[in-house]
C-alpha cells in the first residue's frame, strides 16, 4: 500500500516571511524599522484606470502632425511672477543631506533641460541646485534648516509644507552618520548627531494662522513668488479646502505611494490614503470653491510612466511631481551595483536604507567615495530623457483622446478595472456605467 | 506712495502712517533702502495690530513702531534695528538674521523662533515657546516666558529675568538658557549646568546689550544633556 501522501508545507498568509522577519528583527533590536521610500504595498493606482481613447463618437489626433500643448503655469492665482513650465511635471522636493549634491544637481539638470521646476528639501537650498536648476521651488519647512530670506528671494517659488503622503503627521530624522561638516553647517547643528525635522511648523498652527505666515512670506518677497502649500494625502477634500482659505497659489497633493528620506516603515504602510484615493476629492474641493484651475493641483506619490500623468490630469490635476522615479532615473536601485546592495542585506529594487548613507549609487548618501560614483552631468542627462518620454507617452495618450493640449483630458476618457479604482477615481467600472457611490449600475 | 502718509522733519526721520499707508508700500519703503542709503531712521504711526509690519529688512536702519504689531513683526530681519513701544503678536523677530528688535511691551507666542542671530530684547513677558528652534539668535526678557519655551533650540542665548514655564528647553541642542528666577520644570534632555567664567561674561555683555539691570551671577544656567543626541532606545522613554 502506498505511503500517505504529505500535503506540501504550507505558509501562512498572516505570518508570512516577511512578517517574520520583521518579528525577529524587532525582537532583536527593539526600535521600529526605519526606511526610506514609501509605501510598498500594493494599494489601487493608476494602473487600475485605462483611458478609452477615440472612437465613434471622438476622433484622435494625427500623432505625428497635430500639436498636443503640454505647458502649465503655476501660480496664477496671487503671484506677480507665475512659473511657466515646458511641461506638467515637476521634481518633487528632497533634501540636501539626505541626497548628496551630484544628485541634487543632477536633479537640477534634468529638469531644466526638460524645461521644468525642482525643489529644495529640509535642510537648505544649495549652490549645487540653485546653480542648475532654472526654476527652483523653495521648501518652507517646520525645521526651517538653512531657512534665509536671501535664498527665499533667490528661489522662484515657496513651497510651504505641511506633511507629505509617505507620512502625513508625521517628521523625520536624519541620522548622524549622513550629518557631514557641510551638512551640520547648513542646519546649525553639531556633526554626527541625529536630526530631528520637527512635524509641526514652529510659529503657527492651523490654516487661520498659515494665512498670516503666507501674508509674511509674501510681503518679504514683495508678492512676486507663488506659495505653494504641500499636503500629505490624509484628508484631502478639508486639506484642500483650508489651503485655498489660507492663500495658496499652488496646492501640492501627496499620497501615499510618495517617497521620504527615511520615516517609520509603520508610518509608511499604514497612515495616508493612495494617491488614487486623493485626486478627486481635492479637485471637488477646487470646483466647489470656483478655483479649479485658478489654483492649480500638483500630484505626486507613485507618478512613473507618461500613463501615470495623462490620468492624473485627466482627473484634474494641472501637474504632477515626481520623486522616487527621477532618483531611478539618475540611477537609484541600478541593477550595476547588485553586489553591494547583496553586502548591505538587501537587492536590486528593494534598497531603501536611504538613510544610512551607504547607498553604493551614490545618491542617497554623504560619503565622498560613493558620492564621486555619481555623475552629475550624465545622470541630468538620464533625467532630462526619463521626462522627455513621460511626456511624450502622456502627449500620446492624449491625442488618443482627441485633446490638443494634455489639460483637456478629463475623467470621461477613463474607466476602471476594479471596482475599488472606480470609487476612488470616480470614473466607470469597465464595461459598466457605474460609478460605485454614484449610481448607473 | 501717497504725500500725504508720508511727513518728512527736518530731522531726517520719514514716518509712514498705516492709516494711509498700505501695508505693502510700508514694507517696501523699509525694503528698498540700500546699506548706503541716507534715510536711515524710520516711525511707524498706527499699526493698529497690522501682521507682518516691517518683516524683511535689509539695511541698517532704525524702526521706531508706535503701537502695538501683530503677528511676525520683524520678520526675517537682517542689520536693522526695530523698536516696537508696544506689544507684539506671535513670532516676532521670527528667523532673524542679524540686527536688533526691541519690544517693550509683551511677545506672545514663539518670539524670536529659528532666529539665526541678531538681538530680540522684550521687556515685558514672553508667551509660550519664546525661542522655539533658535538657531543663533540671541534672545533677553525682562520679564517671564511660557511654557516649552526654547523647544529644539539649536544655538544662541535665551536669557529671562523673571521665571519660565513647563517644559523649558525640551529636546534641547547647543543654545543656552540663562534663568533668573524660577523654573516651573525642565524638559526632555534639558538640565542644570554650571556657570563658569565664560557665561558670566557672555551674560553680563547680553544684559548690557538689552539694558536689563541684572547681575550675571544671579542667573542659572541650562542646557543639553545630550543624551537624546542619537537615538538609543534605552532612552526612548524620555522623550
Amino acid at each position: 500500500m502506498d505511503e500517505t501522501p504529505n500535503t506540501l508545507p504550507r505558509q501562512s498568509w498572516t505570518f508570512s516571511n516577511d512578517t517574520n522577519s520583521e518579528i525577529r528583527r524587532a525582537a532583536a533590536t527593539g526600535i521600529y524599522d526605519i526606511r526610506g521610500g514609501g509605501a510598498k504595498r500594493r494599494v489601487p493606482h493608476f494602473d487600475d484606470l485605462l483611458f478609452l481613447g477615440a472612437s465613434m463618437s471622438r476622433y484622435p489626433l494625427e500623432g505625428y502632425r497635430e500639436k498636443c500643448e503640454t505647458s502649465v503655469t503655476l501660480g496664477t492665482r496671487f503671484a506677480k511672477k507665475p512659473i511657466e513650465l515646458k511641461i506638467p511635471i515637476t521634481i518633487a522636493g528632497m533634501s540636501f543631506g539626505s541626497l548628496s549634491g551630484p544628485a541634487k544637481e543632477a536633479l537640477g539638470r534634468g529638469a531644466t533641460m526638460a524645461g521644468t521646476s525642482t525643489t529644495t528639501g529640509d535642510g537648505g537650498m544649495t549652490e549645487e541646485e540653485r546653480g542648475h536648476s532654472e526654476k527652483l521651488v523653495y521648501q518652507y519647512l517646520p525645521s526651517r534648516y538653512g531657512m534665509n530670506p536671501d535664498d527665499l528671494r533667490r528661489a522662484d517659488a515657496i513651497e510651504v509644507v505641511v506633511g507629505q503622503g509617505a507620512k502625513p503627521g508625521g517628521g523625520g530624522m536624519l541620522l548622524g552618520q549622513k550629518i557631514t561638516e557641510r551638512v551640520a553647517g547648513m542646519r546649525d547643528l553639531p556633526e554626527g548627531i541625529d536630526q530631528r525635522s520637527a512635524c509641526r511648523h514652529p510659529d503657527w498652527t492651523g490654516p487661520d494662522d498659515l494665512e498670516i505666515k503666507i501674508l509674511e512670506l509674501r510681503e518679504i518677497t514683495k508678492w512676486e513668488k507663488p506659495i505653494y502649500i504641500k499636503v500629505g494625502g490624509a484628508r484631502p477634500y478639508y486639506d484642500v479646502t483650508l489651503s485655498v482659505k489660507a492663500g495658496a497659489d499652488v496646492i501640492v497633493l501627496d499620497g501615499m505611494q510618495g517617497g521620504t528620506a527615511a520615516t517609520q516603515d509603520v508610518f509608511i504602510e499604514h497612515v495616508g490614503q493612495p494617491t488614487l484615493a486623493c485626486i478627486r476629492p481635492a479637485v471637488q474641493a477646487l470646483q466647489d470653491l470656483g478655483m479649479h484651475r485658478k489654483v492649480q493641483l500638483v500630484v505626486s506619490g507613485g507618478i512613473r510612466t507618461g500613463a501615470d500623468v495623462a490620468k492624473a490630469l485627466a482627473l484634474g490635476a494641472d501637474a504632477v511631481s515626481i520623486g522616487t522615479a527621477a532618483l531611478v532615473a539618475i540611477g537609484d536601485n541600478d541593477p550595476k551595483w547588485e553586489a553591494e546592495y547583496q553586502k548591505l542585506g538587501s537587492t536590486t529594487g528593494a534598497y531603501d536604507d536611504w538613510h544610512e548613507g551607504r547607498d553604493p549609487a551614490g545618491i542617497t548618501t554623504q560619503d565622498p567615495a560613493l558620492m564621486a560614483r555619481l555623475d552629475p552631468v550624465e545622470a541630468g542627462r538620464r533625467l532630462r530623457n526619463y521626462l522627455n518620454v513621460l511626456t511624450l507617452e502622456c502627449q500620446t495618450l492624449a491625442r488618443a483622446c482627441g485633446k490638443s493640449h494634455v489639460h483637456n483630458l478629463e475623467p470621461e476618457d477613463l474607466c476602471a478595472l476594479t471596482i475599488e479604482a472606480a470609487a476612488m477615481a470616480q470614473v466607470p467600472l469597465a464595461g459598466t456605467g457605474w460609478i460605485p457611490g454614484k449610481g448607473g449600475f | 506712495m501717497t504725500a500725504t502718509a508720508i511727513a518728512e522733519t527736518d530731522t531726517g526721520v520719514q514716518t509712514l502712517d498705516m492709516t494711509e499707508t498700505p501695508l505693502r508700500e510700508v514694507n517696501e519703503t523699509l525694503q528698498a533702502q540700500s546699506a548706503s542709503t541716507n534715510q536711515t531712521r524710520f516711525v511707524i504711526e498706527n499699526p493698529r495690530g497690522s501682521h507682518a509690519v516691517a518683516v524683511g529688512l535689509d539695511a541698517p536702519i532704525e524702526v521706531t513702531v508706535k503701537g502695538s504689531t501683530g503677528y511676525y513683526c520683524a520678520g526675517m530681519n537682517k542689520q536693522a534695528t526695530v523698536h516696537v513701544t508696544g506689544s507684539v503678536g506671535p513670532g516676532v523677530a521670527e528667523n532673524m538674521m542679524s540686527g536688533t528688535v526691541i519690544i517693550d511691551g509683551d511677545a506672545s507666542q514663539y518670539a524670536g523662533a529659528t532666529g539665526h542671530g541678531g538681538l530680540l530684547v522684550v521687556k515685558g513677558n514672553a508667551s509660550s515657546r519664546c525661542g522655539i528652534s533658535m538657531k543663533g539668535i540671541d534672545i533677553v526678557v525682562h520679564g517671564n516666558i511660557g511654557h516649552m519655551s526654547a523647544f529644539m533650540a539649536q544655538k544662541g542665548n535665551l536669557v529671562v529675568l523673571g521665571d519660565a514655564g513647563d517644559a523649558l528647553g525640551d529636546s534641547l541642542y547647543e543654545a543656552r538658557l540663562f534663568v533668573r528666577g524660577k523654573v516651573k520644570s525642565l524638559g526632555a534632555d534639558c538640565i542644570e549646568k554650571e556657570m563658569r567664567p565664560e557665561h558670566i561674561a557672555l551674560l553680563r555683555d547680553l544684559l548690557d546689550r538689552a539694558g536689563a539691570d541684572a547681575k550675571p551671577e544671579e542667573f542659572t544656567r541650562y542646557g543639553s544633556a545630550r543624551k537624546l543626541y542619537n537615538f538609543n532606545i534605552d532612552h526612548a522613554g524620555d522623550y
